[in-house]
């Protein structure tokens, strides 16, 4: 029996070798650097004695506050590696017209797939399930999320799955197939080395963590809202992010079972998705997609539910049109599963299939069209603050708007044919995702900022880095709009000279430039404004005078977040609470029980990413001894009744008063 | 600080903690469900695709399946029937109860495997088609499901054994209870979807 | 459902009953003998057995919810209920989507002869002739 599982005359480290660390020139840069700034944070951390009050206050915390900063720094670390992709890449075809350039084939390749795969699964879902962390249970009055510990065992499945990815640069490679990589290319005849096993293991084992994230947060938002919070008095925010956790829930299991079976066919011998024996590799491309389009409402909507805050809050006006903003946060929900196919009109379903998926795809449009609207109509007549939040709102407006148009063009399959794999497509999708995720998630960040770490960030340099993002943003990508619009086909490494395209790359390159010193500038913005955090300290906890349950905490909230749970009867419940003071009662504490740190999570994640590492490298005894161990780790964590820790109401008494309130 | 078991000594806060928990495994389930779906697709859309080998429905032996169907009916029933011990606080019931439902979900999966080796023997493995690749995936996916199961019911077992039947006992077999059932749920499918109208085509 | 069937369905369903497990089980194991039987005896072949055997499956699933899993006893709001239909409809749209697509992608590949392939997309497509 045992001819069934392939490769199994491996060694006693699998097909791990010395030739796993054959890297080309510019991979061993990006090695080194790595390395070097984990052995400088090591070095910190053990020089300053820190190991303890890490692992003490942060690592082994089930607080969400502090998991939610946790997943901010590892999200800005992805991003920084996924922007660093992308450099490489304008670097590459600004250089290399008619072959050239810097970077060989397979090089690029890993390139664009890593910079896919970093993106989505670690910079964008990492900062949303920051963002959701940090301010969900606070907007619907709750202590905590509804199951503490799976929280941090998602975090840390998370970051096992980051440390897949980054573990790939240094040994061995990772996967050269774009970052869906679609079989036959990716299966064992084509792609046999561990590139694509690194690339399946490492979302396969963050996407449980999302999964289990968003079981959690759906959850959360409906069994522990504060009493008289009824769904439709939930600020718009937890609304979206409801919808966006609904998707996760029923999305990502198809992700789970698509890789598996990919997987399967790699290290068992088995014909899903092979060109011969009965496989069908366009089932592949169906089922992915069948995830992937969910995928992007999952990131988008918190994105437009933030905008719901900050529009509000900075145009001191309540949000226009609330009903409606509900419905259209409904519609995107089941619409989002209807319309997967747009993503592969050209792979042959006739026209028929076409028509139906490419109607449904203008359809989708409608209801962002009528948040959109929403907003606007929010401002009308408000007093507006011209804050950073709304900069980077006002530059969504006008980006998403021309990349919704342009995806409403590419719903019309016949010029889907046309513009499907051209540079047109790449520069629609970044249109959407920069300037609609990652600019909602940049308003956010900052408007949220003080309420996470007490104090503002600087606004000055915050108004710059949006200008150099919107106009790189521009730069980048409208000459894609028009290389793709002349014929030019995505992820080539080069482009003939005779086309004379050149210009416009160079052109792209300036924008990747310009997004840069728009990056450098937040990262100054974050060491600037630490460094000013006592003249910028939000004393009252109402940053901005805010409409929602979170400004009625201190800044940053205290562990238990609120000491009385508040009455949430109203829309908008703080800015109702503070319109009728007279309501207000003398607090009475009382002792509150929040869950005790643990080092499970880590322990079960760790276990779980040396799976992955032995599967990625047939390393098949680690494999066995590591899925072991994560079972055991999780009966033992079972068998623990004693996992809460009371703080007695004279303690609760001490901190409030203690702490500048609202 | 005062240490804080979860006891029965907060009844109200232990209702909330069982509605809680229970909705968010029902939640869980759910996104199991369209795991099972997205393998069920595939076996639909692939069924057919056996290469050079014989129709699917020629390795399938029904009396055998049928036995395996309704030992896992069974099971479920008499998982019921132990919840409802535990609820009850009948700790010697509760235990023969789960003992029972272990036994005939262990008689279930051993049945499984026998048939799968049968399948590889005759050379009709994984490895043969398309369509073997994904019945011994969406089958054997079940079956990996039943084995977590069977694990699960022993270490609750044990706690049964050693400790008398507190609220965190009676939430931990409330949704190990409601993971049981739904696997026979699924199993009514795959018995039906797979094997019978595999067999009748 | 009339009130006096719902009523009645969640007293047996009761949780706590043991009732609501013997009926589940008896008719459970009703439905699959019946579908057993059904495909063993031959009685009907097609889509006529296709829908009968799938209907079976779907009742049994619903006497599984009733009697086992209790799912008529929840308080309101009915939260599981709703995620459950949520569930269903996402089910249906991937299997029977994916199902309705890779069968469009199959005859216009290369599954069948070139005639057969032609006359299927003219049928298909609605070309007058």
């Amino acid at each position: 029996m045992l001819h069934l599982f392939s490769n199994v005359a491996d060694g006693l480290l699998g097909r791990l070798g010395w030739d796993a660390f054959n890297h080309p020139l510019i991979t061993w840069g990006g090695i080194i650097g790595m390395v070097g700034a984990v052995i400088i944070i090591v070095g910190l951390l053990t020089y300053f004695k820190k190991w303890g009050w890490l692992y003490r206050n942060w690592l082994t915390s089930l607080d969400p506050k502090k998991i939610g900063v946790m997943y901010l720094i590892v999200a800005a670390v992805m991003l920084l590696r996924g922007a660093s992709d992308a450099v490489m890449m304008r670097g590459q075809q600004a250089m290399a017209s008619g072959g050239g350039g810097y970077l060989d084939a397979d090089t690029f390749q890993q390139v664009f797939t890593a910079h896919g795969t970093i993106m989505i699964f670690f910079a964008a879902m990492g900062f949303m399930f920051a963002l959701i962390n940090l301010i969900v249970p606070l907007q619907i009055g709750a202590r905590d999320v509804a199951f503490p510990f799976l929280n941090s065992v998602s975090f840390w499945l998370f970051v096992a799955g980051a440390v897949l990815v980054n573990v790939s640069l240094a040994i061995g490679d990772f996967a050269a197939t774009g970052w869906l990589a679609y079989p036959p290319l990716s299966g064992l005849e084509y792609s046999p080395g561990v590139g694509v096993d690194y690339w399946i293991w490492s979302i396969q084992i963050a996407g449980i963590g999302s999964l289990l994230s968003g079981i959690n947060f759906f959850a959360t938002i409906v069994k522990m809202r504060a009493p008289g919070m009824r769904l439709m008095k939930m600020p718009i925010f937890v609304w979206s992010v409801l919808g966006s956790m609904s998707l996760v829930m029923f999305a990502f299991p198809i992700l789970t079972a698509t890789l598996a079976m990919l997987s399967l066919d790699r290290l068992l011998g088995m014909h899903f998705f092979t060109s011969a024996m009965g496989g069908n590799p366009m089932m592949y491309v169906n089922l992915i997609w069948a995830w992937g389009h969910p995928e992007v409402y999952i990131l988008v909507l918190p994105a437009f539910g933030i905008f719901s805050e900050v529009v509000a809050t900075y145009s001191s006006k309540r949000l226009f049109g609330y009903t409606s903003m509900v419905l259209a946060i409904a519609a995107i929900t089941v619409l989002s599963f209807l319309v997967w196919l747009h993503h592969f009109f050209t792979m042959g379903a006739g026209a028929n299939v076409n028509a139906f998926f490419g109607i449904m795809t203008m359809i989708i449009a409608i209801p962002t069209g009528v948040k959109v609207f929403n907003w606007l109509f929010t401002m009308y007549r408000g007093r507006i603050r011209l804050t950073s939040p709304m900069l980077w709102f006002i530059g969504f407006v006008v980006t998403f708007s021309i990349g919704g148009a342009t995806g409403v063009m590419l719903a019309v399959p016949a010029i889907d044919f046309q513009m499907h794999n051209s540079l047109f497509l790449v520069a629609h999708f970044h249109n959407m995702i920069i300037g609609g995720v990652l600019f909602g998630y940049f308003a956010g960040l900052t408007y949220w900022f003080p309420k996470i770490f007490g104090y503002k960030l600087n606004e000055f340099l915050g108004k710059i880095a949006f200008w150099f993002w919107l106009v790189g943003f521009i730069l980048a990508f409208v000459p894609l709009y028009i290389l793709g619009l002349m014929g030019a086909t995505r992820r080539l490494d080069h482009y003939d000279a005779s086309l004379g395209w050149q210009w416009l790359f160079i052109v792209a390159g300036v924008g990747v430039l310009f997004i840069m010193l728009g990056v450098g500038t937040q990262i100054l913005q974050m060491i600037f404004s630490y460094f000013a955090r006592r003249i910028n300290r939000d004393t009252t906890g109402d940053a901005w005078g805010g409409r929602t349950l979170e400004w009625s905490t201190s800044s940053p909230a205290p562990v238990y977040n609120f000491a009385i749970i508040p009455d949430a009867s109203h829309r908008d419940a703080w800015w109702w609470t503070k319109q009728h003071p007279e309501l207000v009662k003398k607090p009475v504490y009382q002792d509150i029980e929040l869950p005790r740190n643990t080092g499970a999570g880590i322990v079960i994640a760790g276990f779980t990413g040396l799976v992955g590492f032995a599967l990625i490298w047939h390393i098949w005894w680690l494999a066995a001894i590591a899925a072991v161990g994560a079972i055991i780790t999780i009966i033992v964590r079972t068998t623990n009744d004693d996992v809460e820790y009371t703080i007695t109401a004279a303690e609760v008494a001490k901190i409030e008063a203690s702490r500048s309130r609202a | 600080m005062s240490t804080n078991t979860t006891t029965l000594e907060h009844p109200d806060h232990q209702a909330k903690l069982l509605d809680k928990t229970s909705f968010g495994f029902w939640v869980y389930l759910m996104t199991d469900l369209v795991l099972f779906a997205t393998l069920f697709a595939t076996f639909a859309v692939m069924r057919t695709n056996v290469a050079s080998g014989a129709p699917l429905s020629e390795h399938y032996n029904l009396p055998f399946v049928l036995v395996e169907t309704l030992l896992l009916l069974t099971s479920s029933f008499t998982c019921g029937l132990a919840l409802l011990a535990v609820r009850a606080k009948q700790s010697q019931l509760a235990i023969a109860g789960f003992g029972i439902t272990f036994a005939l979900g262990a008689c279930f999966l051993g049945m499984e495997l026998y048939e799968f080796r049968q399948l590889v023997i005759e050379g009709n493995s994984w490895r043969a088609s398309g369509a073997l690749s994904s019945f011994f995936t969406l089958v054997g996916t079940h079956g990996a499901h039943i084995t977590i199961g069977l694990l699960w019911i022993g270490v609750m077992m044990w706690r049964l054994a050693t400790k008398p039947i507190d609220a965190n006992t009676v939430r931990r077999l409330t949704i190990l209870s409601l993971f049981w059932h739904f696997l026979d749920i699924v199993w009514i499918f795959i018995f039906t979807m797979v094997y019978l109208l595999g067999a009748a085509s | 459902m009339s009130t006096t069937t719902s009523t009645t369905v969640k007293r047996i369903g009761a949780e706590g009953s043991v009732v609501s497990y013997c009926v589940g089980f008896v008719l459970s194991l009703a439905l699959t003998i019946t579908a057993y039987a059904m495909v063993t005896g031959k009685v009907l072949e097609g889509w006529p057995l296709i829908y009968s055997l799938t209907g079976l499956a779907l009742v049994q699933m619903l006497v599984q919810l009733l009697f086992f899993l209790h799912l008529r006893h929840e308080d309101e709001p009915r939260w599981k209920l709703l995620v459950f239909d949520l569930m269903l409809l996402i089910v249906a749209i991937l299997v029977f989507g994916s199902i309705w697509i890779m069968n469009n992608l199959n005859y216009h590949g290369h599954s069948l002869p070139k005639e057969g392939t032609d006359q299927y997309i003219i049928q298909d497509e609605g070309f007058e002739q």
